[in-house]
């Protein structure tokens, strides 16, 4: 070397030269900024009181779902059945309390079967790019141009009714979008420095696309993946509603919905009470999906 | 220094292009020569600068010999192998061989890692080492870049840039690398704490006995840490010296100019400006013959359709121009 002033590395003018910024949790920051948003934490709550209703539903029924009371046939909401009752007398409340498991799990189930497909087609696709970016876009084009209800419905006409099929149903139409989703978050991750760093320091592909990749789409996963629950609680009690679904004697929120459109002119209730609580529901998935969104983007803070 | 030994690392006549535009049928029809035809050799324990203005290649250089990018012609001999068109999967052992610090202490550590899993990383893809080695280790040398244990705890995001340089260093070192490609380690630093990451640097390659590749735009920082330069123009090397030699005795006339640019902070001293004038050509359309007979004051028709040959003006100093000299 040409200099010899060599000094003891550099704690010392580390000191006087560059100040620490003091350490902010980031889980912290998060939540202080998503509790700012009302609408939010109000879907929050509602979606944690669903899931505590799906677990412990079946327990808490002031009835049994599945009695029949010929005494109380089509009653109306009153004080011994808030919801009303309907055609067999079933108690309408305990129906859509242990339904709750039904509707939620089916959605919950199909949408992550659908994720799980569609981050591995989207991250391949996008961090390998080429032919095979190609060829999976390609096919997710050919399904975006089906109407995504008449996709499930003619998945679950070939393969036959039942929860399971549907859900099968669900999560297919599940997977182009979310491939779609986590490709274009790829291709902006692949873009980053730390990156190409990754590769410098002798990273396989296979680590670069898993460690330094796919965490950086996780915002994009997280947030569509939410949102997209109440689109499959929707569809899934829509397709129960046609009759693709559950079978008449399960309660399950789209099948009580579908039976009681029989009895809409005598006894509202029974299409009410269902298709009140399908809306809450997916209107609570779909304000805190935007609110997620909305804390996690940069821009908007 | 030690011209004599064996080069660690030899860069010969290397190329590489880029295509931009396309035509209707999707087919390139435009190059950019990013680096043409360049050749140097870098020996053990030295360090070897690459200065010159933006895009003149430095970067894709260093690229090319860590082989992010594969060169299109050439060979670059590493301890004796040639690596240039290695496969993928050869090239990644030898990764932990030569590592490489970046301009950007942004965006070059990732965001989401936490310090101490950045610095290990390289010793987790390139050693046996178990977590706990992997951790004293990292917490070694946190030390030795001059930063404490504990920082190894926290994320990127709350350090400064001059203390995210030093976390690139540290892992550049993790792995024991021969050789230690800096890519403008401190141009995105300020002054003061440029001045302390390349006395860290200088501190690392004693204690280590590293070799760098150091690329720059900066003349002043070029001159405080290099043994030898070569001197970049439109992907050409235009001149290599040791050090002092080339800033009392710039031969070529590219060199002349970018040294006389340099600010000297005393009223006093006159200088003689050397202008070159014009503009940068395009390094999609390189200019035939000399690539600066365009900006050259001293260009003639010998420039404009020879290419000049690389002559030893002295000994180590090499030039490459027609008619080098005052």
């Amino acid at each position: 070397m040409a200099d010899t002033t060599t000094k003891t590395p550099a704690q010392g003018e580390f000191a006087s030269g560059e100040e620490l910024p003091k350490a902010q949790g980031r889980a912290k920051e998060f939540i202080k900024k998503f509790l700012r948003r009302k609408t939010a934490v109000l879907g929050f709550i509602v979606i944690i009181a669903i899931l505590v209703l799906a677990v412990i539903g079946p327990m808490i029924t002031p009835y049994d779902p599945n009695a029949y009371d010929y005494s109380a046939i089509l009653a109306g909401p009153s004080a011994a059945h808030i919801w009303g009752t309907d055609e067999f007398g079933r108690d309408v409340f305990s129906r859509i309390i242990a339904g709750t498991q039904l509707s939620i799990g089916t959605a919950l189930t199909a949408t992550l079967l659908g994720t799980a497909g569609g981050v591995v087609l989207g991250l391949m696709a996008g961090f390998f790019g080429g032919i095979l970016d190609s060829i999976v876009m390609r096919i997710c084009d050919v399904m975006f141009a089906f109407p995504s209800i008449l996709l499930a419905i003619a998945i679950v006409a070939i393969i036959g009714p039942g929860i399971t099929n549907i859900m099968i149903g669900l999560a297919v139409f599940t997977v182009p979008s979310f491939a779609r989703i986590i490709r274009g978050a790829v291709l902006e991750v692949r873009g980053e420095l730390y990156v190409e760093v990754a590769k410098s320091i002798g990273c396989s592909s296979a680590r670069t696309m898993f460690v330094h990749v796919f965490p950086g789409t996780m915002q994009a996963l997280i947030v569509n993946f939410t949102m997209n629950i109440g689109g499959a609680i929707l569809s899934a009690s829509s397709l129960s509603f046609l009759g693709f679904g559950a079978s008449v004697t399960q309660a399950e929120w789209g099948a009580i919905l579908s039976q009681g459109r029989n009895y809409l002119a005598i006894a509202p209730h029974l299409v009410l009470f269902p298709g009140l609580v399908i809306f809450i529901t997916v209107l609570a998935f779909n304000l805190f999906g935007d609110g997620l969104r909305d804390t996690l983007d940069p821009k908007l803070n | 220094m030690a011209a004599e030994n064996k080069p660690l690392l030899s860069v010969r006549n290397v190329s590489k292009q880029f295509p931009v535009g396309k035509s209707f049928f999707g087919r390139p029809n435009k190059w950019v020569h990013a680096v043409n035809n360049v050749s140097f050799d870098i020996y053990p324990g030295e360090t070897f600068s690459l200065v010159g203005e933006s895009g003149c290649g430095k970067s894709t250089t260093s690229r090319l010999i860590n082989r992010l990018i594969e060169p299109d012609e050439g060979e670059i001999v590493f301890e004796g192998k040639d690596i240039a068109h290695l496969p993928e999967k050869e090239v990644r052992p030898l990764r932990s061989e030569m590592q490489m610090v970046f301009q950007d202490p942004y965006g070059s550590l990732n965001p989401r890692m936490k310090v101490q899993d950045i610095i290990g990383e390289p010793m987790l893809i390139h050693t046996k080492m178990s977590p706990g080695e992997r951790l004293k280790r990292v917490h070694e040398l946190l030390g030795v870049v001059g930063l404490s244990p504990a920082h190894g705890e926290r994320y990127p995001h709350e350090f400064s840039g001059g203390q995210r340089q030093r976390i690139g260093i540290a892992r550049a070192l993790s792995v024991n690398p021969k050789l230690i490609m800096a890519d403008e380690p401190v141009s995105a630093l300020d002054v003061s704490i440029q001045a302390q990451v390349l006395n860290l640097l200088r501190d690392v390659q004693e204690e280590y006995n590293l070799t760098y590749l150091f690329i720059s735009h900066d003349l002043a920082v070029v001159e405080m840490i290099s043994d030898r330069i070569g001197v970049m123009y439109l992907g050409h090397i235009m001149e290599i010296a040791p050090n002092e030699e080339l800033y009392a005795d710039p031969q070529h006339p590219y060199t002349q100019a970018l040294l006389s640019a340099v600010p000297v902070a005393d009223p006093e001293i006159e200088k003689k400006h050397v202008l070159i004038e014009g503009d940068l050509p395009s390094p999609t359309n390189i200019p035939k013959g000399c690539p600066f007979h365009t900006r050259c004051p001293r260009a003639t028709d010998k420039c404009k359709g020879e290419v000049p040959p690389t002559m030893e003006v002295k000994p180590g100093h090499f030039v490459n121009c027609h008619f080098p000299g005052k």
